[in-house]
């Protein structure tokens, strides 16, 4: 199943490079992958969402415990969370589709970030889910490009990931 | 305070670790750093014919030593050379610190001369790596070496140091830190008690009982704790590759190593059992063949410093994540309050239990079988003899091949850190200078390399270094002519076509050792094997080079019957199975 795991980690040169090579050399895959300074500069928070049962996660988890660099980690989808995924999407938008892009965006409660006389971006935020399900409801409308943040998470209440 | 160049606050900061001796090879990006190392008498070096042997020699200094061993190598090639220690001793859990030069800073990236990105090269086969940014960094970055090598699982730390930074002229503040911090790093120490408590009701209720114990034993030193434990429950032991030594191996309680081409008894009694107490041993798939055929009836315990050794191959069902001394001394002592309350029918049980193994164990399944009239010396015989000859309690290095599991056999180890050889990553070249790293390191003991034609070749070069320090190294070369275990697998597994397994153009070794000046015989004939063996060892301080030609169709029996077996299942002699 899929897995949201959330961690801290040292924000040290190199520190990212063996999160990311610790998958590649034992074989798990990243589904998507997000990470940024928190407002401790010392500390990078940082998201992946990987699928895996519950054995593979484990590993996973204690591998990823095994780093140096690994501060403390989470796995998000033990727990209720919030999961927010940012996308922009670049549409062909000319004068027949204009009005109906429009009105799905604001469906999905999308904004117009960019116009031009052929096209329109929108960006989304929502769960993974949210964003698929936009990307499918564009229909016969020529996406032109698409970008994807990978899904970041909080736990809900008053569980935190912090030191 | 202090105000040091770059360059000897690397020399100071090993000297204030206690480090007497360090395994390296010049080149342009360590010019500084040797130019310190020239200026003063305390941290030795020793000058190795190529990096991959300092490595295998630090290594070896740090299995037999239990310290850790450090390693001084040049950017680009030198460090890339490294990479095989590296990675051998990061897969057997061994303690190395590893200094890399590299390039001056500004010239990162630009493929400059001699430069590679040898943070990220070593990346997947370290504990952990530092690329230093200036020379303030260096104590502080030696300190958590240190303590992150030799702390919770051991293992390779390398420290890539650019040389603008190890400028002579350029002085820093240097003050070596007692002690220091690493916030994301907090290794077990203490096991649950709770489950310690439960695990020992198991190991009191057990009928069918075995320990496997592996090399996290010796490496934690929990050698005496385990042998008061097995001592006091009775129970057979048997030791991983890794391991031996660290339950005397002449003891009757230990049924031999296990796995792949373990013992009989031992592979027999860790099917059949219904307990299986695993410390510091990792379920290597060398142990435990088929995985969901793994030891059907048996609930297992497993004690380990690693939480990510425990059910990574095999699910356990009491895991202890801990230090194997703070968990072995606690259940030493609930083990040895309760074992008065054992009744007579819990001890015929395990009566029972032994008469079984006793009975496996009468199969005899490392009997060495010989025609009356055959004078070829068999391989297991020419390790027999030098068990032998050399009084028993040397320190043994061995290469990779058949070689090195007729050593682990037939040589029997008393003692932990006696038996060296690269488990893991079955590294062939490794034998000769591991054995160099624990002659340095113990220069007034028997050292002995048992090696193959095969592997001995692959770091020869060495014997220069052993003429230069004058290690008195006694090397047995079990040359059958042939890369004996691939030969073994072909004629198991592709009908007898050798592909490239036969060595030919072998050299005149004898020839080749008095060249390097040391001493060589070639031993031909079961005849010789003795008085010449003996010859050998009585040269106390030379080094022996002693090229046993072997029967070349011998293999190594026990072996497991794969794909698809259980321990159980073995080939125990040519075309006999279980």
């Amino acid at each position: 199943m899929r897995r949201i795991l959330s961690v801290l980690l040292e924000n040290e040169a190199g520190a990212l490079s063996r999160v990311v090579g610790l998958f590649a050399q034992r074989n798990y895959n990243i589904e998507t992958l997000t990470v940024a300074p928190t407002e401790d500069q010392s500390l990078s928070r940082l998201t992946l969402t990987t699928h895996g049962n519950d054995r593979e996660i484990e590993q996973i988890t204690k591998q990823l415990n095994k780093l140096i660099e690994v501060v403390k980690l989470v796995d998000l989808t033990d727990g209720s969370h919030v999961e927010r995924e940012l996308m922009l999407v670049k549409i062909r938008a000319t004068s027949s589709q204009r009005a109906e892009i429009k009105r799905t965006a604001d469906i999905f409660r999308g904004q117009i970030v960019d116009v031009t006389g052929s096209t329109y971006t929108i960006q989304l935020t929502g769960t993974k889910d949210k964003l698929d399900a936009f990307i499918g409801a564009l229909g016969d409308a020529v996406i032109m490009e698409v970008v994807r943040s990978g899904s970041s998470g909080l736990s809900r209440g008053e569980k935190v990931l912090a030191i | 305070m202090e105000r040091l160049s770059g360059a000897d606050a690397i020399i100071r900061s090993l000297q204030e670790e206690g480090v007497d001796v360090i395994f390296g090879y010049p080149g342009g990006a360590v010019l500084h750093i040797y130019d310190a190392l020239f200026q003063q008498n305390q941290v030795r070096h020793i000058l190795t014919r190529h990096e991959q042997a300092a490595t295998h020699m630090a290594d070896g200094y740090a299995r037999s030593t239990g310290r850790p061993g450090v390693v001084l190598v040049t950017s680009g090639p030198g460090a890339t050379n490294a990479v095989t220690g590296i990675a051998t001793a990061y897969m057997d859990s061994i303690p190395l610190v590893v200094l890399s030069g590299q390039v001056q800073s500004h010239l990162i990236g630009t493929d400059s001369f001699q430069e590679t990105d040898m943070v990220g090269i070593s990346r997947p086969i370290v504990k952990h790596s530092f690329l230093l940014k200036s020379a303030e960094e260096i104590a502080p970055a030696i300190k958590k070496a240190f303590v992150i090598a030799t702390s919770g699982r051991p293992g390779p730390v390398v420290i890539d140091i650019p040389k603008d930074i190890t400028n002579p002229t350029d002085l820093i503040d240097f003050e070596y830190p007692d002690t220091i911090e690493i916030r994301s790093y907090n290794p077990a120490s203490k096991g649950h008690s709770g489950q310690i408590r439960k695990a020992v009701s198991m190991i009191m209720e057990a009928e069918r009982p075995v320990i496997y114990s592996g090399g996290g034993v010796i490496q934690g030193e929990g050698c005496e704790l385990l042998t008061h434990l097995t001592r006091t429950l009775g129970y057979p032991i048997t030791n991983t590759l890794m391991g031996l030594g660290a339950y005397p191996g002449t003891d009757p309680q230990f049924l031999g190593m296990l796995g792949m081409h373990g013992t009989y008894e031992a592979n027999m009694a860790m099917h059949h059992s219904d307990l299986i107490l695993a410390i510091g041993a990792r379920f290597d798939d060398r142990v435990t063949n088929t995985v969901p055929l793994f030891c059907p009836t048996a609930k297992i315990v497993h004690v380990d410093v690693d939480p990510a050794s425990i059910s990574k191959n095999v699910t356990v069902d009491v895991p202890i994540v801990g230090e194997v001394t703070q968990v072995l001394e606690e259940m030493n002592q609930l083990v040895d309050a309760q074992i008065g309350e054992r009744t007579e029918g819990q001890k015929n049980v395990l009566a029972d239990w032994w008469t079984q193994i006793e009975g496996w164990r009468g199969q005899d399944c490392l009997k060495v079988i010989r025609e009356d009239d055959d004078k070829q010396i068999k391989p297991q015989e020419a390790v027999q003899a030098a068990y032998e000859l050399s009084g028993g309690d040397a320190y043994v290095t061995s290469d990779v091949g058949q070689h090195q599991m007729f050593a682990a056999l037939y040589h029997p180890f008393d003692q932990p850190r006696k038996w060296i050889n690269s488990g893991g990553l079955g590294t062939m070249g490794f034998g000769l200078p591991a054995a160099m790293g624990v002659q340095l390191a113990f220069p007034d003991e028997q050292v002995i390399c048992i090696t193959g034609e095969g592997s001995i070749q692959m770091n020869i070069q060495e014997l220069s270094t052993c003429s230069q320090y004058g290690l008195p190294i006694k090397i047995i070369n079990v040359n059958n002519q042939a890369l004996g275990m691939v030969k073994q697998w072909q004629d198991m597994q592709y009908e007898g076509r050798h592909a490239h397994s036969y060595m030919q153009s072998l050299p005149d070794f004898v020839g080749l050792v008095e060249a390097y000046g040391h001493v060589g015989f070639r031993i031909e004939t079961v005849d010789d094997l003795e008085p010449m063996m003996k010859k050998a060892f009585s040269l106390k301080d030379r080094l022996v080079f002693v090229d046993v030609l072997v029967d070349p169709e011998e293999h190594v029996y026990p072996m497991f019957v794969a794909p698809n077996g259980s321990m159980r299942d073995m080939w125990l002699r040519r075309g006999v199975r279980t």
